[in-house]
């Protein structure tokens, strides 16, 4: 028997999923407020944001070496596979530095980052959270939000963008390997065509978002740690959720920043 | 009553989780060095109300005082110097477990009072000693440390700012008697030193019976009983009766 007289009722029969999706979205907001918020303002902890930076940074440098590497390799195969009935294989060395640079090195660094740091991040205040140990910090006055998720979030935007440059350059490389030594181009040529054709805007795109990504991998790794209740269990499905949360926010927003950028 | 003696003052403090109503107007008082314990059957809200008190948890309403400053809908920006005066040893410890144990009882004074570090570890290595730990163990980290080791090394961390007031969350839970015993006459002789107020929350008799000035029983989100140790024992509150003998019979229900 439903009724939609009053607004109640519609509410009450969305029911509540609803609800609770609502005072999710609230509590986010929260959180995302005073963590910038915490950024901000002091006190700073620089040792932390070291420690942070040398971890999410220094530390991902094989994985996102790995997976640029080999990006750039297997575009440099598909073009010359794709292209080379059109008899335009000079176009190899621009497609390799365009979805390299643009797409391939940031969203790769990103989802490697998030599968590493991001659930780190979250099992580690996850079980600061339940072992009471973020409690320990307010009774010793120190805010956990500055603390812990300051130097995070901060870490997260430094590191990402200088990661996907070595990735650049690494993916790019990945793509000279496969041409000259696979496919028998002139390396010189390959080089010259990859400089002449290299621009500004595709290292900023790439840059603008891994910045964005750090972001968004950090403050999920952050959010679903510190909201993580019930034990090793909640621990597990905060980790979970930090990993596949910011994974799939940064392929939509690879999207997005493109569709920012490119379209007119 | 002395209202201006009273270093805490709780009065009509409601918290409720969802639907169920965990704080149900509460009203306690701590005076300045007095050890008041806290009694109460498992998930009667003992934890909620000195996270309450620490601005841990937000209340619905009601007030809390700290030495007169009403903390229930201030920003925590302003309270924090009241909170600065209070520390807690939490019931597993709670320590970082990404600091060493020195680290760990040097936090507040490092982090907050800025004391230089080589400074700060003889300090804390100087509170180990007082709760009967050596400097051996000041380099090793939590993990590596027993159960009732780190309960030690919480109370040297709790005590290390020198506090006005100390909360003590079961400080005696999941230890052996004697061990027990042991971190009760640490907490003894702690408090009297600092000449701090303590408040424990527990459900262990013989230490409630040994730390406390006076016992508070919490049931059904309310103190229905208070008064000294003597008292418990002469009172014929039939909970409080039931409580202190342990006994599933009686006006209080177990939820099974």
């Amino acid at each position: 028997m439903f009724q939609f007289k009053y607004p109640e009722n519609f509410l009450r029969a969305l029911g509540k999923p609803l609800v609770v999706f609502i005072s999710r979205v609230g509590e986010l907001s929260e959180f995302i407020a005073r963590a910038l918020y915490s950024c901000v303002t002091p006190p700073f902890y620089p040792r932390l944001l070291l420690k942070q930076i040398i971890n999410i940074g220094f530390y991902s440098l094989p994985v996102v070496a790995l997976t640029t590497l080999f990006a750039g390799m297997v575009i440099a195969l598909q073009t010359h596979a794709g292209f080379s009935s059109y008899g335009a294989e000079s176009a190899i060395a621009t497609v390799v530095l365009i979805s390299v640079t643009r797409e391939l090195a940031p969203a790769f660094a990103g989802l490697m980052v998030a599968g590493r740091i991001g659930a780190a991040m979250a099992a580690e205040i996850g079980t600061m959270r339940v072992t009471e140990q973020i409690d320990a910090l307010s009774t010793l006055s120190t805010d956990p939000y500055k603390y812990l998720v300051a130097p995070r979030l901060l870490a997260g935007v430094i590191v990402l963008p200088l990661l996907v440059v070595i990735g650049d350059i690494i993916g790019i490389f990945g793509g000279y390997l496969v041409a000259v030594y696979q496919l028998d181009f002139n390396p010189a040529n390959y080089i010259n065509a990859t400089v002449n054709e290299l621009q500004l805007i595709d290292i900023t795109t790439g840059v603008i978002k891994a910045a964005v990504f750090g972001f968004v991998i950090a403050l999920m790794g952050c959010y679903n740690g510190y909201k993580s209740k019930g034990g090793a269990q909640g621990v597990g499905e905060a980790t979970t959720n930090a990993v596949v949360t910011s994974s799939i926010l940064i392929l939509i927003l690879n999207y997005v920043i493109t569709g920012l950028i490119f379209t007119e | 009553m002395n209202q201006e003696n009273n270093k805490i003052e709780v009065s009509e403090l409601y918290k409720a989780f969802g639907r169920k109503r965990v704080l149900n107007g509460v009203n306690l008082s701590l005076k300045k060095g007095e050890s008041l314990v806290v009694i109460g059957g498992s998930g009667t809200g003992k934890s909620v109300l000195i996270k309450c008190i620490q601005g841990l948890i937000e209340p619905d309403k009601g007030s809390i005082k700290i030495d007169g400053f009403e903390t229930v809908g201030t920003p925590r920006k302003d309270c924090e110097k009241y909170y600065a005066t209070m520390g807690m040893l939490f019931q597993g410890g709670a320590l970082f477990d990404s600091l060493s144990v020195w680290e760990n009882v040097a936090f507040g004074l490092i982090e907050n009072q800025k004391m230089p570090k080589k400074q700060a570890k003889e300090k804390a290595i100087e509170v180990l000693r007082q709760v009967g730990l050596g400097a051996d163990v000041a380099d090793l980290s939590p993990s590596e440390i027993s159960g009732g080791m780190q309960k030690r090394v919480g109370l040297a961390r709790a005590i290390a700012t020198k506090p006005e007031v100390i909360f003590f969350d079961e400080p005696t839970t999941g230890l052996d008697p004697i061990m027990a015993d042991v971190i009760n006459d640490l907490i003894i002789s702690s408090v009297k030193k600092l000449g701090a107020a303590a408040l424990t929350i527990t459900h262990d008799m013989a230490s409630a019976r040994k730390i406390a000035d006076k016992i508070a029983m919490l049931y059904q989100g309310k103190i229905i009983w208070q008064g000294t140790v003597e008292e418990m024992d002469k009172s014929d509150n039939p909970y409080v009766r039931q409580f202190i003998s342990g006994s599933a019979k009686g006006p209080i229900k177990v939820e099974i």
